[in-house]
């Protein structure tokens, strides 16, 4: 690990004008993952700026019956929010999916949106990876792959996003709030991460010197309910293979809200737009469900060991989709 | 020779578990003598070829860092009988991973930081890492591991199987498998007056004594080795490994103690594991399922540095009838990093492949798959001719049958459904040999009324302490609580290491043998004793150097219900179920504990561990325990072991076997074979993970 | 028992960057601490190599394991992945914390009673572990198994499912988890 520079301010103004002032900074919040690339060698930051102190921590409801939940509040935290549980259930079941209890202690909003992949050669600092090392070229595609992308991805990287919590946020219609030296910004969390195309050092669409400050749930839709699921290789404390995060509402047999997203697919969580066309007024059938999946997986380009992942994801989605409807029909 | 002991002291609690969970228990990582320096070693990043220059000069230049060494300036080593110690010898690079230098510096941070940029040139050979079963260089060697025969024939199996009305020939394969203790190997050594003084995180402190002396041309007795406290090695650690070679190095080079902690990733490549395997099996049978004809043939590979051939057919010797056999193997030297002992080496990932093939043949014949192997009981072990000194497969079978509920087993596959779930049962039987090796140990009777054992056993996690009392205890006929043992340094009398299953049986003669002679010394004392006490030694060179007359073996049965997720592919265990045959259980409390174990990595074995071979790169992807799945907590189900009584004059004064290891053989069969029972779909690649099953499942 | 390493003076830092190096207060254990650490240096090797506090252990160092896992403001955490710079001011209880002189905390209690460990190596990181679980239980934080419906108020029941589940973040390689789980619900009783 290289040595660092350490700040923590209290304000967040400060915070983010200490950013522009040293090229390389990064921010800490829960450093699950920060630390654990600084130890790798794979990030190796002049000055760590430490965001525990500012007052970013707050999950309140908002003005327009939705959720602020701030950058900072901790993952076990928001998953045990009795409003969480309660409205966004599919969002506190997919952080219970994640990880540990212990790191759900540490690890934040922020911190869990910016993980950065898993895959096995942008770890390992003596390997090329075009997320890494720009240009140094892409292993995965032809090496080791089981675990990575199927959706979505370039000749240049093949990773997946390794979070449970943002493919519920996807689902969820969530907004990342921005805040940088040329002020505030929100973004949909579903089209804050990027795909991975020529650029895949680009995580997401996040700039330079920007701090997430939070995220914003719009209020469920009347009636709904949320799920999600994660398929792993071991029962608990371990990465999805493949995930589903769906919110659905079905009356008089026929779905009307349906939001669908895919983890472990794909450069992002992957919201399923093509599915949830499908879904929506279509009847609440296994018929309709296994059409939804399948349009929205005929894109998939699986690498040469990964093809499991698409049935993999059809099951799940049905399975979600048939589980959620059968509890949501309010015509019971 | 038959026990004279008194009924063991059953279930006392593990001695030291009170220093564990206070925190008191210091390992090997936990030493760090004042002026310690900290070193770091650095990885080859090519799979084959060598270092043709490392820049030390640069990282030198970094405040703190104190030394660099490498193969032109480390100091020369003596002789090794095992090539891995041979370390910054020379400029070759036999695998990615190998170490090409050492960092030392003030502080850990430091070290690691200078490590990783310490620049280093290769010569890049091309390399040759993947094992094929028809790999042009396979060779047939001349032994396996634990010095078995690589082969054995008996009759003729090629006609005899020809013949056979009832065949099965099958292929099973397994990736390699890494023993990850928690406690990575770790080293502090400190040189003092021309001696040298090593903590380290390993099975047997004499052996790593005796291997350093060679090392560094000293006499044995000016190196002194504590194990006291071992994090687990499950054969890892069961001979000398890199870091008590560096950090002696690196404190003989700088004059001052030294701390080597391996990190976790580099764990995968220089402390050996579990080498992959493809093993095929045939076996003729007659229609009532009598084995007339077995074959076991085993296509391994060990890597250029040394010979470890995985004795994977050799469990097929002892354990079912078998007129007509062959077991064989053969193996290629490859650039990968150099395979070793990982529990039940040879037994585990043999028993997968037999275990396996037995259930496809209770399939074929249409005999549940308890009864066929009830029906291949040998008179004798097979292969060698030897009566069993005792064999309780047969019961073990049976009472597992009967704790497990299986009675009535439908024997059709896939026909169990609950919702999206299918499930299923399976068994499997396990066996591990009777070893023991040669120990000495000290007795000592002080005037304050307490006795003292001294042997320089170790407890990686076993119990040895408790153990080993309660057998001095039962000798000397004393309360247990009068007792102290010491162990876990190489100042004790020497000792074997923790390993083979041999631990408590070797230790355990030479304490018995020690307090018995005690006890007939002070029996002819009156009076007080004088205040020095009176100490016996003892030394059972002689009586584990003959070779028994009897085949002797532990064995076990297994059992597991499974369910399997038809929607992920998902492979969960809810029942898992041992019992064994193992001698005399001298501790039900520990020993439980230790059956569990086993059983617990065998399920890992089964559905979740996994190291995959690079072929580009020459290593194991999976170096950390977030993509090397160790089995966690929600894995494992309320696992139960039982055992049936057995007592066996054969042995030793116990009247024990070994138990450490056999809990992991067999269960990955067992488990096989209820997914099997479960889905109708019969994998013969472990472990069973989602993306292998899923697309045979609707 | 020996001293600790305190041979690095703070003139040698790295590159001699004076601002890479940060003096700060841990309350561990119930005592104020203060100590100067590279800023590399996580809370776990300042406890064991800085304070010579060594019952917490180093398994991976990366998170995947949990034997370093001690109590921090009350809260269960990797001390592997948190900066001791990131502690300054915080209380954190290591296993060396949790007993009251010679009395053993009942979780300590239970792992000796139920053979809850073999090796002894996670012991520490599972038994800090299991004392936050029983306090996350009985302020009734969910686990991935909890069902879903369940109302967020009241403890939950700790089934050997949901221990299983919340003990989770504790690799054993010697295979205790039956006998944690056991040690557990008996604690919890």
């Amino acid at each position: 690990m290289k040595p660092f520079a350490y700040v923590r301010p209290e304000r967040t103004e400060e915070a983010i004008d200490r950013f522009a002032a040293q090229p390389g900074a990064r921010f800490l919040a829960g450093g699950t993952n920060l630390v654990d690339l600084m130890k790798l060698g794979v990030a190796g930051p002049p000055l760590l700026i430490d965001i525990n102190g500012l007052p970013l921590d707050a999950v309140e409801e908002t003005a327009a019956g939705g959720l602020h939940i701030g950058a900072t509040a901790r993952n076990s935290d928001v998953a045990a929010h009795p409003l969480v549980r309660v409205r966004y259930p599919a969002l506190s079941q997919a952080l219970l999916a994640g990880a540990s209890p212990q790191l759900r202690n540490a690890a934040t909003t922020g911190g869990n949106l910016l993980q950065r992949t898993r895959c096995p050669y942008f770890q390992d600092a003596s390997k090329p990876c075009n997320k890494r090392a720009p240009g140094s070229g892409c292993p995965a595609r032809e090496g080791v792959h089981r675990d990575l992308a199927v959706l979505g991805h370039s000749a240049h990287c093949v990773a997946t996003h390794p979070s449970d919590m943002a493919v519920a946020l996807a689902a969820l219609d969530a907004e990342v709030r921005l805040r940088g030296p040329a002020g505030e910004r929100t973004v949909p969390v579903a089209e804050f991460h990027r795909l991975p195309g020529d650029r895949p050092d680009r995580d997401t669409v996040i700039e330079d010197g920007e701090l997430i400050t939070g995220v914003t749930l719009p209020a469920p839709p009347s009636g709904a309910r949320g799920a999600y699921r994660k398929a792993r290789d071991r029962a608990s404390y371990a990465f999805a293979l493949a995930s589903v995060a769906a919110v659905l509402t079905v009356e008089d047999g026929r779905i009307g809200h349906a939001a669908l997203a895919f983890g472990g697919l794909a450069h992002k969580p992957w919201r399923a737009h093509a599915a949830e066309e499908v879904l929506r007024g279509a009847p609440a059938t296994a018929e309709t469900y296994r059409r939804a999946a399948d349009a929205e997986l005929a894109a998939a380009e699986p690498l040469r060991d990964n093809g499991f992942k698409v049935p993999l994801a059809r099951n799940l989605a049905v399975s979600v989709l048939h589980d959620l409807a059968s509890r949501t029909d309010t015509t019971g | 020779m038959t026990s004279q002991l008194v009924r063991p002291t059953t279930g006392a609690v593990r001695r030291d578990a009170r220093q564990k969970v206070t925190g008191e228990a210091r390992y090997a990582v936990d030493r760090t003598p004042p002026g310690c320096l900290h070193a770091c070693p650095v990885p080859a990043t090519v799979a084959r070829g060598r270092v043709t220059a490392v820049h030390a000069e640069a990282v030198l230049q970094r405040p703190g860092v104190r030394a660099v060494l490498t193969h032109e300036n480390a100091p020369r080593l003596g002789e090794a009988d095992d090539p891995t110690l041979l370390l910054l010898q020379d400029d070759r690079v036999p695998h990615r991973g190998w170490y090409v230098a050492v960092v030392v510096a003030d502080t850990p941070e430091i070290a690691r930081e200078a490590a990783e940029v310490l620049d280093v040139d290769y010569a890049v050979e091309d390399h040759d890492v993947l094992l094929r079963a028809d790999h042009p260089d396979l060779y047939t060697p001349e032994e396996a591991n634990g010095g078995h025969p690589a082969v054995r024939e008996r009759g003729d199996f090629a006609p005899a199987f020809a013949a056979s009305p009832v065949r099965v020939d099958a292929t099973y394969s397994m990736s390699a498998l890494h023993n990850h203790p928690m406690e990575p190997h770790a080293s502090t050594a400190r040189w003092e007056d021309g001696g040298l003084t090593v903590y380290d995180s390993s099975q047997g402190a004499s052996t790593v004594r005796d291997v350093l002396a060679g090392l560094f041309e000293l006499p044995p007795e000016r190196v002194t080795v504590v194990s006291a406290f071992v994090g687990g090695g499950f054969g890892s650690k069961g001979t000398p490994r890199p870091p008590c070679v560096l950090a002696s190095m690196a404190s003989r080079h700088t004059g001052r103690p030294v701390r080597l902690v391996l990190p976790r990733r580099e764990l995968a490549a220089v402390v050996g594991h579990r080498a992959p395997t493809v093993q095929r099996v045939r076996i003729g049978a007659s229609e009532e399922g009598v084995i007339s004809a077995l074959s076991h043939e085993v296509v391994t590979q060990t890597s250029t540095v040394k010979e470890f051939v995985e004795q994977a057919a050799v469990p097929a010797r002892a354990m079912y009838t078998s007129p007509h056999s062959f077991t064989g193997h053969r193996v290629v030297a490859l650039d990968v990093p150099s395979p070793s002992w990982m529990r039940a080496p040879g037994e585990a990932s043999g028993m997968y492949a037999l275990e396996s093939a037995m259930d496809e043949l209770a399939g074929a014949v249409g005999v549940d798959p308890v009864e066929l192997r009830l029906r291949n009981e040998p008179d004798a072990e097979p292969d060698s001719g030897k009566p069993f000194s005792s064999r309780g497969l047969a019961d073990c079978l049976r009472e597992g049958a009967r704790r497990f509920g299986w009675e009535g087993r439908d024997p059709r596959p896939g026909v169990r459904r609950d919702g999206d779930l299918l499930w299923g049962t399976g068994v499997a039987s396990a066996t591990y040999p009777v070893l023991l090796s040669p120990c000495k140990a000290s007795a000592h009777a002080g005037p304050d009324g307490l006795y003292t054992v001294r042997v320089d056993a170790t407890d990686i996690g076993t119990g040895a302490r408790t153990v080993l009392a309660q057998i001095a205890a039962e000798a000397l006929g004393v309360p247990l609580d009068s007792v102290r043992v010491e162990l876990g340094s190489s100042v004790l009398p020497d000792a074997p290491v923790a390993g083979g299953s041999s631990g408590t049986g070797s230790w355990g003669w030479a304490a018995h043998k020690a307090c018995t002679a005690l006890r007939e010394e002070l029996a002819g004392r009156s009076g007080p004793l004088p205040s020095e006490g009176v100490t016996v030694e003892a030394d059972t060179e002689e009586e584990t150097g003959q070779e028994s007359p009897y085949a002797r073996h532990a064995f076990g049965a297994h059992f597991a219900e499974v369910r399997v997720d038809t929607v992920t592919g998902e492979v969960r265990v809810s029942r898992l179920l041992g019992v064994y045959a193992a001698g005399r259980i001298l501790n039900p409390r520990t020993a439980r504990s230790q059956f569990i174990g086993g059983m617990t990595m065998g399920l890992g074995m089964a559905l979740t561990e996994h190291s995959t071979m690079d072929p580009a790169f020459g290593d194991y992807t999976e170096r950390d325990l977030a993509s090397y799945h160790v089995p966690a907590c929600a894995d494992v189900p309320a696992i139960e072991a039982h055992w049936v009584e057995e007592h066996d004059p054969h042995l030793n004064p116990m009247g024990s076997k070994g138990i450490g290891e056999i809990g992991i053989v067999g269960t990955a069969a067992a488990i096989a074979n209820a997914v099997h029972h479960a889905t109708g779909v019969r994998l013969r690649d472990l472990p069973l993970t989602p993306d292998r099953l899923l697309p045979h499942l609707r | 028992m020996e001293p600790v390493d305190r041979t690095a003076p703070a003139g040698e830092t790295p590159e001699g960057a004076p601002e890479a190096v940060s003096t700060l207060t841990l309350r561990v254990n119930g005592t104020a601490r203060t100590l100067t650490v590279d800023n590399r240096t996580t809370l776990l090797d300042a406890l064991r190599d800085h304070l010579d506090l060594t019952g917490s252990k180093k398994g991976c160092d990366h998170g995947q394991c949990g034997a370093c896992t001690v109590l921090l403001d009350g809260r269960r955490v990797n001390s592997c992945l948190l900066l001791a710079v990131v502690c300054a001011g915080a209380s954190v209880t290591t296993v060396e914390g949790l007993s009251d002189g010679d009395r053993l905390h009942p979780v300590q209690e239970a792992f000796v009673a139920r053979d809850a460990l073999q090796c002894g190596y996670c012991t520490p990181g599972q038994i800090c572990s299991a004392v936050a679980l029983l306090h996350e239980a009985a302020d009734g934080q969910p686990s991935y198994v909890t069902p879903p419906e369940r109302s967020p108020d009241g403890p939950v029941s700790l089934t050997p499912e949901e221990i299983r589940e919340r003990m989770s973040g504790n690799i054993c390689r010697c295979g205790a988890y039956p006998n944690i789980v056991d040690a557990i619900e008996e604690a919890a009783r």
